[in-house]
């Protein structure tokens, strides 16, 4: 039954993704070319409502539905890991004009070509475990 | 507006990305799309070749349940709700059409000239995409997240290290379409 959930929260999703055109090569990268409101539109209001939700979450103490604690603890801090880690995958984004949700998304859209991009983030994920302990984080 | 057909404005689609944010968080997870490539490396055996990779991924099946319903949803919204055509910024569909060849802007939700079945044999485009995909699996690994995990979920927590990483993703992204893309296309 809870798989069910995650299932139906992923549809949910992946609907939202492919409608608000997040998941397209085009809008990615007139973003990149400040052509356009709509991508930072998208984030910044769900940031925006994230934010002031997220808030709400540790005044009122709301706790998950299982009684447990909300996830959202701190990152570990640093900066090399995150400003280095966060060009290379920004330089992919824009390279391929998907990030790793829309991947999917386009998948299921039948653009079979992001197979390859898939192939590749996977590569890229087992490249990054074999060489982890070697980088600066 | 036929909100069932015609495309989602951002005040739409932003808000209903933070309603799944919170649906997680109220079932006790964490928002989060790339950490279920490291989940499906550990899958396939990758904890042979690294410690990274050993983990008991089972525990993160809700995220590849969440991954699978992307799928199906990416396959409903573009069969039933949707003509598949992206509108963006005319000076931009130009701009990709003049310096690029690229003239799909306007017609498809994707470039054909990238996306479509038949270009997709040229070396040149699988290589676009497979070594953009290694970027992006890399980088998302290296810096603990992606636009989910770190540009909606970390930033609306407030944390420093999303903003730094956001920081990199706009860079990164930025360098590749204005200094990259001109040596590529």
């Amino acid at each position: 039954m809870r798989y069910i959930t995650y299932l139906i929260v992923g549809i949910f999703f992946g609907i939202i993704m492919f409608k608000s055109e997040a998941a397209s090569w085009f809008r990615i990268y007139e973003m990149f070319q400040f052509g356009s409101f709509h991508m930072y539109g998208i984030m910044g209001s769900a940031l925006a409502i994230g934010i002031i939700g997220v808030q709400l979450i540790k005044r009122k103490n709301i706790k998950p539905i299982d009684g447990g604690e909300m996830r959202l603890q701190p990152k570990d801090k640093g900066f090399s890991r995150y400003m280095i880690g966060g060009i290379i995958f920004g330089l992919g984004w824009a390279l391929s004009g998907a990030c790793p949700g829309p991947m999917y998304v386009l998948a299921g859209a039948g653009y079979f070509p992001i197979l390859i991009v898939i192939l590749g983030a996977l590569l890229g994920t087992f490249l990054y475990g074999l060489v982890k302990n070697k980088l600066p984080h | 507006m036929n909100l069932f057909y015609d495309p989602w404005p951002w005040y739409i689609g932003g808000p209903l990305i933070a309603l799944v944010m919170f649906v997680l968080l109220y079932l006790g997870k964490q928002f989060g799309m790339s950490s279920n490539l490291r989940t499906a490396c550990s899958a396939l055996g990758a904890g042979k070749a690294a410690d990274f990779f050993k983990f008991d991924w089972r525990t993160q099946r809700w995220n590849l349940m969440v991954v699978l319903g992307a799928i199906i949803g990416g396959f409903i919204a573009s069969n039933f709700m949707s003509d598949n055509i992206v509108t963006i910024n005319p000076e931009v569909a130009q701009q990709l059409a003049d310096d690029y060849n690229i003239t799909s802007a306007n017609e498809a939700y994707l470039p054909t000239e990238i996306f479509s079945m038949e270009n997709i044999s040229q070396p040149k485009n699988i290589l676009i995409l497979l070594i953009g995909g290694l970027l992006v699996g890399f980088g998302a690994r290296y810096a603990g997240g992606c636009t989910s995990g770190h540009a909606i979920s970390g930033l609306s927590n407030l944390q420093l290290p999303s903003l730094i990483a956001v920081i990199g993703f706009f860079i990164g992204g930025l360098v590749m379409i204005h200094l990259i893309y001109p040596l590529i296309f």
